[in-house]
């Protein structure tokens, strides 16, 4: 085995270091603190702090690459270890068969016959047209018309039993935490956490992980028995693409900001705080940018990716390291082209914060304009920039879908769910229709998006100065 | 005023020059002309000599921004930058790279993209404003909270769905109206009335959530409580005040966007057939056509402008207090 | 009260807007045609056949265009002199608008003529008599009208006569000419023109005598213009000479062809050699209409049975009647069973039988499937994806139609189509290339491996044939039945195909010196490159697809995807290993496949079509003696040799040929599949009451659903209002007390 670092992956766990960074850092901060749990108190945003947070580690566990080794042959130079070309992640290990179990073509779900008839050789000689029966999905079973529903009951019982005792055990491990936290705080007994008496709703928490972990359950006790969403046109899970898009997803929402961030805030707090020249030059940089069509700045630098990939074939070993350069690039184009619009609240915010006595007074004291502007302004725009980056991720997400459409999103070959719903509106067509390839995109990407809609609603009551002042 | 205006367009030729030089490069970088040859010759049987006399038929020989071969100013006019650039400013498109006059396509597909824009703006701020209305109206109640709740669902759905599921519905099982394509005049109405309707519902969620915040905001105002706290009905206070006052950033709003109606929708002209300047931008994209991408990166650019100039002038209007300098 | 009011105003808005809805669709309802069509009502009786196209034509100047998209347009415009015959195959050439097929007459250096059974090396050149039928007529056009002095009107239009001009339209005058040799003369100096571009002017210099001098000659000519005091001058081509075109009279004239060029006929029967007047030239060419899109390009002026007269290629293009036209008749005979399939019903009549044809830009296939499912359209070729809709595979591998389909009366067709799509090793390649038998070996294991009856089941949803050799049937020196299988790649087995096992497949692969997929040397995994082009939907499918088929030998497939133009560049500079292309046939001959293999047209060196680089002397030997060849045995055994050098070396996987099935509706009829002509339009007649019929059958609009919608969200509203009104009335109430 040999670990692969892509791109993507390195920036992502940056990003997880920079946001652990900051969280210690807050933890000094008793404003911040504060502001975080409001978030925290208010059960939408407990509820969907749990469920983004499911949809984060799926997305670091899919981050995690590496090349499986080949098995030694003969010829084999002592000491040399050749890997084979296909990437794969920790996610893919977890998710094991769900990967390998391929059918010829669809498949409904649960279904354990092929979608699609075909010619068979009778055993007593001839021919006839049937369906035939699938290679993984549903084999166990020897007659699938009468006994697939009590198997799938069964399997689902257990999947309860099994998320019930996972979240009973959670929820002891919770109640031992924070009675060690508030040793003298006898409100925090067992009942008080599940009926929400404590002070923070710990058991909205635990009732979304309760779903979570039932649904984590059940698909690890049918995903490889059955193909729960189906197979696609060449026979692969839908349900394994589905929870594969998830990492494409979350990269382009939170890479985005990542890469858009230090120029929006570089940028709108020099313009504020300099104004004069600066100031004409930086807006005149936001005007001309926001005043191109931004789809087009994304076609082309799409375009101009492919162009490097193909001049430089050497470069990339292996499929998946490309189709990861041209994610960073899309990531780094919808920075480019989303940078203006939080440019401008910062200019405008820092504008108004230079003005400030202790500002004023801080540079008759000869303090350094640097200085000043990390230590006095930054702090002081930084739930600007918190609430512009949550309501920005959602809008990202379904982004990648529409771009996915017009032929200029992620690369065709990489799991994402714009990529499945462009290749839905085909099977939309067929009839009987094939449904679950859009359905299992469907339904997740409602899942993170719903989730991120409400987190963010959480953090703008949280952090928004003028909200607060009005409740 | 007018001293501002004008000193604003002179503004925008900077910014213009700017655009123009970003979608060059970005276009050059990836686009040989050589490649746009290839694209327009077609794929069988192209010889090299084809190519070069494309090329010098098109003005496509010349180096990209500097000739180091003429002399003078020469050396920055006689480049494919200048020669193509120039032109627009005067808003003289020339002919795309497949022959055809630019200007000419231009006027004949603003119709339609204006055809399916306006009704979508106009039916949606209704809906919106009405919609919004009603939940602040009854701020507090179980309407209020399902229709936020509706609002943020309605958000999550990526609006491909309902493209593909309002197709789906009204033009195959329904039968109401064609399932695509346009005609002109009045006849037009029963092609766009479904993606008017389905561009009103998409934005439902995000629209109707940012309306209600405006007016609650209005309903917080001192003014409003005053009214409220002597006796005049809850609707006369929205009806009279509250609506009227939010109706200011709203419309501001919405002016900055009025023209780049213009542009068309990309992704709903080309899935309804509707022959606008959004599918036209699309298909200039995929075909690798630069000199419509360039003109329509021109053409959206100065209307963008037009827009923030126009959102300046109407907040004058609508608040005299506001001065331009 | 107030609320009452303000109640009032609200619903009273609803009701106006719902009424508004309903009275629109009450008057769309009144014309009798179903809400959802999209045509006007007018037009629902009439004789119009609808027809949709997906990408707008480039170009519809007949010596450039090159695109079956394009043909589909001007094949009905511009005539050349022979066609296809429409019934009979194998495919016949047939005169159209010359009195017979010109049998090439075959004289020596010194001119003397020479016996057409001659060997072929002693030929210098061929000489083509074509003679033309007389009293054939140009559709009417401005750039024949001419004023009682016998001036043209339009010809020099002055800038106040330009103002009124938008459209084609505009010209008030119309008149005609009839056709003249020299037109046809004219149009082949058309294909040397320097600003033309013609695709086939390098082609056709070496067989043209004197075409490649005439191209010189008209670049310089054009050059001076350019430089000159007049850049916009007209570049008159009659003023020039081609010595290998002769006028004879106006009905006659004879094209001189260096050394023998059999395929010279079928290249006869396309566009490129059809009739163009010079007056439509002299007319376009005015500076002042280039500015209005009013150029040849775009305006055709042909002898054909239809003329353009929309071209709005953002919405829809138009052909109307040509009243000129010369009346050419039904053929009255065709294949056996044309006439049990009702294909002979009109024969002997007056064509073309539809008065206009109406293409519609569609790009989008689901909404072109449905409008066709509703009848809004007569024919459709079939989307993959809607396949399992329309057509079931019967027990035995034939197709028919669903019930569903059968129900509406629509009817199927299937053909082969001459095209062959193919994966192609660049034989330029260190590892995949060469002459070397460790390769040809990697070659062929491949080639079993890549198991194209899956992909064809799958993504074709059967509609091809893997295909066995570069030939697709219905070309000469196709064989079918055990003679004509790959026997490197298939078994003949109980009567069909078979492909070989994977195990043979490995076993190739160990002789190559991959065992398992590793170097025997280095024990390095064996890495393929495959380049690829386009990003639709289905490509992510495909390529995986093809992942998991060389997985079968261990051998690791990295797929590297770019755009069109990237693919090609990597073509021209030979960087490729594995790539994917396909060759739709120019004319049904042996030739025009196997130039695709031949040496001196490779791509990296001679910049030709053979993309795979393959260069193997003894096949470019065998070829060069096939080329010139008439068919019959002699030419048989000449391909089986090339067939079997190119199985043996395997620098393509054959890949498979493409089923054309199309369906079109009960009203459509003479529907037979032509895929080599496109100007089958004249034939096609339609039956519009029939149509109209269906249509308001199939099309019956559903309403209850919105109606329902409406009600539901009254009644989800009102117990607010009510509460509401219930809560004022109570304080109201407080408030007196």
């Amino acid at each position: 085995m040999k670990p692969v670092f892509l791109t993507t992956d390195i920036l992502i766990f940056l990003l997880v270091g920079i946001v652990v960074a900051f969280a210690l850092y807050a933890r000094n901060k008793p404003q911040i603190r504060e502001s975080w749990r409001d978030v925290l108190r208010s059960k939408m945003g407990m509820g969907s702090l749990v469920v983004l947070l499911a949809f984060v580690t799926v997305g670091l566990l899919d981050s995690l690459h590496f090349r499986e080794a080949l098995p030694a042959s003969e010829q084999q130079i002592e000491g040399e270890q050749h890997y084979s070309v296909e990437v794969l992640s920790v996610l893919d290990v977890v998710l094991g068969e769900m990967r390998t179990n391929v059918e010829k073509t669809y498949s409904a779900p649960f279904s354990a016959y092929l979608f699609t008839k075909e010619t068979i050789e009778l055993p007593g000689g001839g021919q006839a047209r049937e369906y035939p029966r699938l290679a993984f999905g549903g084999i166990h079973l020897s007659d699938p018309a009468t006994e697939t529903s009590s198997d799938i009951l069964s399997r689902l019982v257990l999947a309860l039993v099994q998320a019930v005792v996972l979240v009973l055990l959670i929820s002891l491990l919770l109640k031992l935490w924070l009675s060690l936290r508030h040793p003298d705080d006898a409100s925090y007994s067992y009942s008080a956490i599940w009926r929400g008496k404590t002070e923070l709703p710990w058991h909205v928490a635990l009732y979304t992980l309760a779903v979570i972990l039932f649904l984590i359950a059940a698909v690890y006790n049918l995903g490889t028995a059955y193909h729960i969403l189906g197979t696609d046109k060449i026979g692969q899970d839908v349900l394994y693409q589905a929870i594969k898009s998830i990492r494409t997803g979350l990269m382009i929402g939170t890479l985005t900001t990542l890469v858009m961030l230090p120029f929006a805030v570089m940028l709108g707090i020099m313009a504020g705080y300099f104004q004069g020249l600066v100031d004409d030059v930086i807006q005149y940089i936001y005007t001309t940018f926001s005043s191109i069509p931004g789809i087009l700045l994304i076609a082309a630098a799409v375009l101009m990716v492919d162009v490097y990939i193909a001049n430089n074939p050497d470069a990339f070993e292996t499929s998946v390291e490309r189709a990861d350069i041209k994610l960073l690039f899309l990531c780094i184009i919808l920075g480019v082209a989303s940078w203006m619009g939080l440019c401008r609240m910062l200019r405008g915010e820092s504008f108004k914060l230079r003005e400030l006595d202790y500002v004023q007074a801080a540079q008759a004291f000869g303090v350094s304009n640097r200085l000043i502007m990390t230590r006095h302004i930054l702090p002081n725009v930084m739930h600007i920039v918190l609430i512009a980056v949550v309501l920005d991720f959602s809008g990202l997400v379904l982004a990648e879908a529409v771009l996915s459409y017009i032929g200029v999103g992620v690369d065709p070959s990489m799991n994402s769910w714009g990529n499945m719903i462009n290749r839905a509106r085909l099977e939309m067509a067929r009839d009987p229709m094939v449904w679950w390839s859009l359905l299992g995109a469907f339904i997740f990407m409602f899942a993170l998006v719903l989730a991120a809609n409400l987190f963010s609603d959480a953090v703008r009551d949280a952090f928004d100065p003028r909200l607060r002042k009005r409740t | 005023m007018w001293a501002y205006i004008i000193r604003r367009i002179l503004y925008a030729f900077p910014i213009l020059l700017g655009v123009n030089l970003i979608t060059f490069v970005l276009f050059f970088i990836v686009n040989s002309p050589d490649d746009m040859a290839r694209m327009q010759l077609g794929m069988k049987r192209v010889t090299p000599e084809a190519i070069e006399s494309w090329k010098q038929e098109r003005g496509y020989d010349k180096p990209l921004v500097y000739n180091a071969e003429a002399s003078g100013s020469d050396a920055l006019t006689q480049t494919i930058f200048f020669e193509k650039s120039a032109k627009l400013f005067v808003f003289d498109f020339g002919s795309s790279d497949s022959g055809r006059d630019i200007g000419a396509d231009i006027k004949q597909r603003m119709f339609p993209s204006l055809a399916l824009a306006v009704p979508t703006l106009i039916i949606g701020m209704l809906v919106y404003i009405t919609f919004s209305g009603i939940l602040a109206f009854f701020r507090g109640t179980y309407l209020d909270l399902s229709g936020v709740v509706l609002c943020v669902i309605l958000m999550s759905i990526s609006g491909l769905f309902y493209i593909i599921g309002g197709q789906y519905l009204v033009g195959k099982i329904l039968h109401l109206v064609p399932i695509s394509g346009y005609d002109s005049g009045w006849s037009a109405l029963k092609f766009v009335a479904l993606p008017v309707i389905i561009g009103v519902v998409g934005s439902i969620g995000g629209s109707s959530r940012f309306y209600r915040t405006i007016f609650l905001e209005e309903m917080n105002r001192d003014y409003v409580r005053t009214a409220r706290a002597k006796g005049v009905a809850e609707n006369l206070v929205m009806l009279r005040h509250v609506l009227r006052n939010s109706m200011i950033p709203i419309l501001t709003n919405v002016v900055t966007a009025l023209p780049l109606l213009f542009m068309g929708s990309l992704v709903m002209e080309s899935f309804f057939g509707i022959p606008g300047l959004g599918s036209y931008t699309i298909e200039a994209i995929q075909n690798q056509d630069f000199a419509i991408v360039r003109s329509m990166v021109f053409l959206g650019s100065a209307l963008y402008i037009l827009g923030l100039i126009m959102t300046d002038i109407s907040y004058t209007l609508a608040d005299p207090r506001v001065r331009l300098s | 009260m107030n609320l009452i009011r303000r109640r009032a105003a609200t619903t009273g808005k609803t009701t106006t807007l719902i009424g508004l809805i309903l009275s629109w669709l009450l008057l769309t309802g009144c014309s009798e045609q179903p809400w959802n069509s999209p045509y006007p009502a007018t037009e629902q009786q009439q004789n119009i056949l609808y027809q949709s196209f997906e990408e707008r034509p480039k170009h519809l100047d007949p010596a450039r265009s090159y695109s079956s998209v394009e043909w589909t347009f001007i094949e009905q415009i511009y005539e050349a002199p022979l066609q296809y015959h429409f019934l009979k195959r194998p495919y016949e050439l047939i005169s159209r608008t010359a009195t017979s097929v010109p049998v090439p007459q075959y004289i020596d250096a010194e001119g003397n003529p020479l016996p057409h059974e001659v060997d072929p090396s002693k030929v210098a050149f061929s000489l083509y008599d074509i003679h033309l039928q007389p009293g054939i007529l140009y559709q009417p056009h401005p750039a024949f009208a001419k004023n009682p002095q016998g001036e043209f009107l339009y010809h020099e239009l002055s800038d106040a006569e330009l103002e009124e001009i938008e459209a084609l339209d505009d010209f008030k005058v119309t008149d005609s000419r009839p056709l003249s040799a020299s037109d046809y003369v004219y149009q082949i100096k058309r294909l040397a023109h320097p600003s033309i571009h013609s695709p086939i002017f390098g082609l056709m210099s070496e067989y043209i005598v004197g075409l490649d001098d005439l191209g010189k000659r008209l670049h310089e000519a054009q050059e001076q213009i350019r430089t000159g005091d007049n850049p916009d001058a007209f570049l008159d081509l009659r003023e020039f000479e081609l010595e290998g075109v002769e006028v004879v009279s106006d009905t006659h004239y004879r094209v001189k062809i260096k050394g023998v060029y059999p395929q010279f006929q079928y290249w006869l029967a396309m566009p490129f050699f059809a009739a163009v007047p010079w007056e439509a030239d002299r007319f376009y060419a005015q500076p002042g209409l280039v500015e209005k899109n009013i150029v040849m390009n775009w305006y055709p002026v042909g002898t054909g049975p239809y003329m353009l007269t929309v071209n709005n290629p953002n919405k829809e293009m138009i052909l109307e009647k040509n009243p000129n036209f010369r009346g050419e008749t039904y053929p009255e005979e065709g294949e056996a069973g044309d006439k049990a399939a009702g294909y002979l019903q009109d024969a002997g009549k007056t064509m073309p039988f539809i008065d206009r044809v109406v293409f519609k830009l569609e790009k989008e296939t689901i909404p072109y499937w449905n409008k066709f499912l509703q009848g809004y359209y007569d024919t459709s070729g079939i989307a993959s994806d809607s396949f399992d809709q329309a057509i079931q595979v019967g027990s035995g591998g034939e197709v028919q139609l669903t019930e569903q389909m059968q129900e509406k009366g629509i009817q199927l067709l299937t053909a082969v189509a001459p095209s062959v799509f193919y994966m192609g090793f660049n034989m330029l390649d260190p590892v995949v290339g060469g002459d070397a038998e460790q390769a040809r070996l990697l070659r062929r294991a491949i080639a079993i491996a890549v198991d194209y009856e899956e992909y064809i089941s799958i993504f074709l949803n059967g509609r091809g044939l893997a295909a066995q050799s570069p030939l697709p049937p219905g070309i000469f020196g196709y064989r079918e039945g055990e003679s004509g299988i790959n026997p490197y790649v298939y078994d003949w087995v109980d009567g069909k195909p078979h492909r070989k096992s994977i195990e043979e497949a490995k076993a190739l692969l160990e002789q190559a010196g991959y065992p398992s997929g590793r170097d025997a040397a280095t024990g390095k995994p064996l890495v393929l490159n495959f380049d690829t082009t386009g990003a639709g939907p289905d490509s992510k499918a495909q390529r995986d697809w093809l992942v998991k088929q060389f997985k079968k030998l261990d051998i690791q497939l990295v797929i590297r995807a770019t755009d069109y133009n990237r693919f090609q560049e990597k073509m021209l500079n030979g960087t490729a290993q594995l790539f994917q292309w396909g060759w739709n046939a120019d004319y049904p001959d042996p030739e025009n496949f196997m130039f695709l293999l031949y040496g001196p047209n490779g791509k990296v060196n001679y910049r030709g079509e053979n993309a795979a680089n393959y260069h193997s002397p003894e096949f470019d030997a065998l070829f060069e003696r096939m080329k010139n060849m008439d068919n019959g045995p002699d030419r048989q055994l000449l391909i089986d040799n090339m067939i079997e050098l190119l199985r043996k070396d395997s620098p393509w996987l054959f890949g498979f040929n493409p089923k054309a099935f199309s369906l079109h509706h009960s009203w459509y009829k003479n529907a037979k599949p032509n895929l080599m002509s496109r100007n089958t339009l004249k034939y096609k007649r339609i039956e519009p009451v029939e149509r109209n019929e269906k249509r308001n059958l199939w099309n019956q609009p559903v309403i209850w659903p919105i109606v329902a919608f409406v009600m539901l969200l009254i009644a989800l509203v009102w117990p607010a209002v009510a509460g509401y009104r219930r809560h004022e009335r109570a304080s109201a109430h407080g408030g007196k007390s």
